[in-house]
């Protein structure tokens, strides 16, 4: 369902298309090229080169501050880099030249702390992309986001405010707000890391249920249990560098790198 | 479980005797408030009635007669205040939006703006209202720039507008600079642009937060447009003083002062109206 709408999108949209003949389906959606990104003398990503093909899930691993966040926030345009290249569909975002609003909009975003909207209900912050970013006008709006809000489970709180939701409630509504408009790739940043254990659940049920969808996923997460049942790659960050890459049964049971095991010893341990 | 906990009688004991408990506290609050608002207007009243010069005070200032006299043309007056205070309002709420926009800006390419705007504010805020109606009333028009006059309802205008423009556009900067940076993010991530970002999104918070300090500003707002009388509008206070030069009585400005008072009410009370709105709806989240 999800697939068919963004076929739709692909073809409305404006960007720069590629030269006849050359075929999009073959391209990652996502590639990212040698990408640099420093906060004042605090290196935090020294040279990560990624690919992201469509339907892929790939969960990024590493300890805190290992720079999952500001690599998300990178890919998301949110943080300008310092040196290397971000592909979406091929297209080169990282070029200054390019219409940032329209990129983000291609890219959808969930965060650890939901960050909703206080001030408008369920149903507003979910239709606000589509009215504002897409012009759709509101009742067409109004009636997809009662359609997500229904594939979520909670079509029942259209009304109430976000200060009126559980902490689960509140995730799956903002992960509705960044699928409304049918972005290309999401990015899930630790996305349960703020909620009680019995609500990790049924948000992480819904991150299995978009994958089966065919969403193309990049997630940040301390999750190990999930990122090996859900992952097609499993991304190893450390200081910067993606230290080890590959399937999750390759990843969690035999690492190569050193500092993978030494991380996934430790991660482990303190779950169990 | 009782099945209402209206009902006393299906409540346990133990609740039932925390509800009496609570009643009995109340009605001792009510009792001792009542009693000491009793004393002390009997203690004013009485001051009041004692000092020597009352019946001299009273007929100067609160006599029917002259009360009746100077209504309509104290009444007329205020309408110029409600004028100049529906244009300056409005004015303000602009002007004031813009520059909180621009003082709450990041890029370096708009440091010149931002510093003009801070400087703006600085200056607005640090001179009197009196002073500065002096140079824009009298100075303005004397550079000669429109053939006819300048009407003075509009010179007062602009220098309200001018001064409160300062008080609330960081009355707001301090609303928007509360709105956690995580909304932006969340916005933009969105694909909203910065001015959507912060119309849609930053403003409408900043705005619900800071509406008491603004409703404060408005009201004084309204004060401040009676020293509009100073370029000669003939303003409430003027109307007032005027009556006062043919009678030598000044009951016209207890007149004025119940005008001033019946234009702010319906503003507090709707400032308290909303903060009580706002802490019912806190409330319910728990007791404290
Ligand atoms: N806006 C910023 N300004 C300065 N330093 C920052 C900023 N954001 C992140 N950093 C630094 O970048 C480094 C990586 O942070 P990041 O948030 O990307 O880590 P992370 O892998 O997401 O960690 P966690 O698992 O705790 O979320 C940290 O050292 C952090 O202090
Ligand atoms: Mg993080």
């Amino acid at each position: 369902m999800l697939n068919a709408a963004q076929e739709v999108q692909k073809t409305g949209e404006v960007s720069a298309e590629p030269a006849p003949g050359f075929d999009r389906g073959s391209i990652p959606v996502l590639s990212l090229r040698n990408i640099h990104k420093a906060f004042g003398d605090n290196v935090v990503l020294r040279g990560i080169d990624l690919d992201v093909s469509l339907h892929e899930v790939v969960c990024l691993i590493g300890a805190s501050g290992s720079g999952k966040s500001t690599l998300m926030r990178s890919i998301n345009l949110l943080e300008q880099i310092d040196d290397g290249q971000i592909f979406l569909d091929g297209d080169d975002i990282s070029d200054p030249r390019i219409d940032a609003d329209k990129v983000r909009a291609r890219i959808g975003v969930v965060f650890q702390h939901y960050n909703l909207f206080p001030h408008m209900s369920v149903l507003d912050n979910v239709t606000l992309a589509s009215r504002k970013v897409l012009h759709i006008d509101r009742n067409t709006a109004e009636d997809k986001g009662r359609v997500m809000l229904r594939r979520i489970g909670i079509d029942d709180k259209a009304d109430c405010f976000p200060d009126q939701l559980s902490g689960g409630q509140a995730q799956r509504v903002a992960i509705a707000r960044a699928l409304v408009t049918n972005p290309k790739l999401l990015l899930l940043d630790e996305i349960t890391s703020a909620l009680d254990p019995q609500l990790v659940g049924e948000v992480l049920d819904l991150v299995a249920e978009l994958k089966r969808e065919g969403t193309t996923i990049v997630m940040a997460t301390h999750e190990m249990t999930f990122a090996r049942h859900i992952a097609d790659t499993v991304v190893y960050l450390e200081s910067g560098r993606i230290a080890e890459a590959g399937p999750p049964q390759q990843v969690f049971e035999t690492p190569v790198y050193e500092g993978t095991k030494r991380f996934l010893s430790r991660v482990l341990d303190w779950v169990s | 479980m009782p099945s209402s906990f209206s009902d006393e009688t299906q409540l346990s004991n133990i609740e039932r005797e925390r509800r009496r408990y609570r009643r009995r506290q109340t009605q001792g609050s009510v009792l001792v408030s009542l009693a000491s608002t009793l004393v002390f207007a009997g203690l004013v009243a009485l001051v009041l009635s004692r000092s020597p010069g009352w019946e001299r005070v009273r007929q100067t200032f609160f006599s029917s007669h002259y009360f009746g006299l100077s209504f309509l043309p104290v009444l007329r007056g205020i309408a110029n205040n409600v004028k100049i205070l529906a244009f300056a309002t409005v004015g303000v709420a602009i002007l004031g939006t813009l520059i909180a926009a621009i003082r709450t800006t990041r890029s370096a390419v708009l440091f010149p703006l931002r510093a003009l705007a801070a400087v703006y504010t600085d200056f607005m805020r640090g001179v009197p209202i009196m002073v500065l109606l002096f140079i824009v009333g009298f100075g303005v028009p004397g550079l000669g720039l429109t053939k006819g006059r300048i009407s003075e309802i509009l010179l007062g205008t602009i220098v309200i507008t001018m001064a409160y423009s300062a008080y609330v556009a960081e009355v707001l900067r301090a609303g928007i600079q509360s709105v956690h940076p995580s909304q932006r993010a969340a916005a933009r991530s969105l694909g909203l642009s910065y001015n959507q970002t912060l119309r849609l999104v930053i403003l409408p918070q900043a705005i619900r937060r800071v509406i008491p300090p603004l409703m404060n500003d408005f009201v004084s707002m309204q004060k401040d447009v009676g020293l509009v009388s100073v370029l000669g509008v003939v303003d409430a206070v003027r109307a007032a003083q005027i009556e006062t030069a043919h009678s030598f009585n000044f009951t016209s400005y207890v007149v004025a002062a119940l005008l001033f008072v019946a234009l702010s009410w319906p503003f507090i009370w709707l400032t308290d109206a909303y903060a009580r709105r706002r802490r019912q709806r806190e409330e319910s989240a728990g007791v404290v």
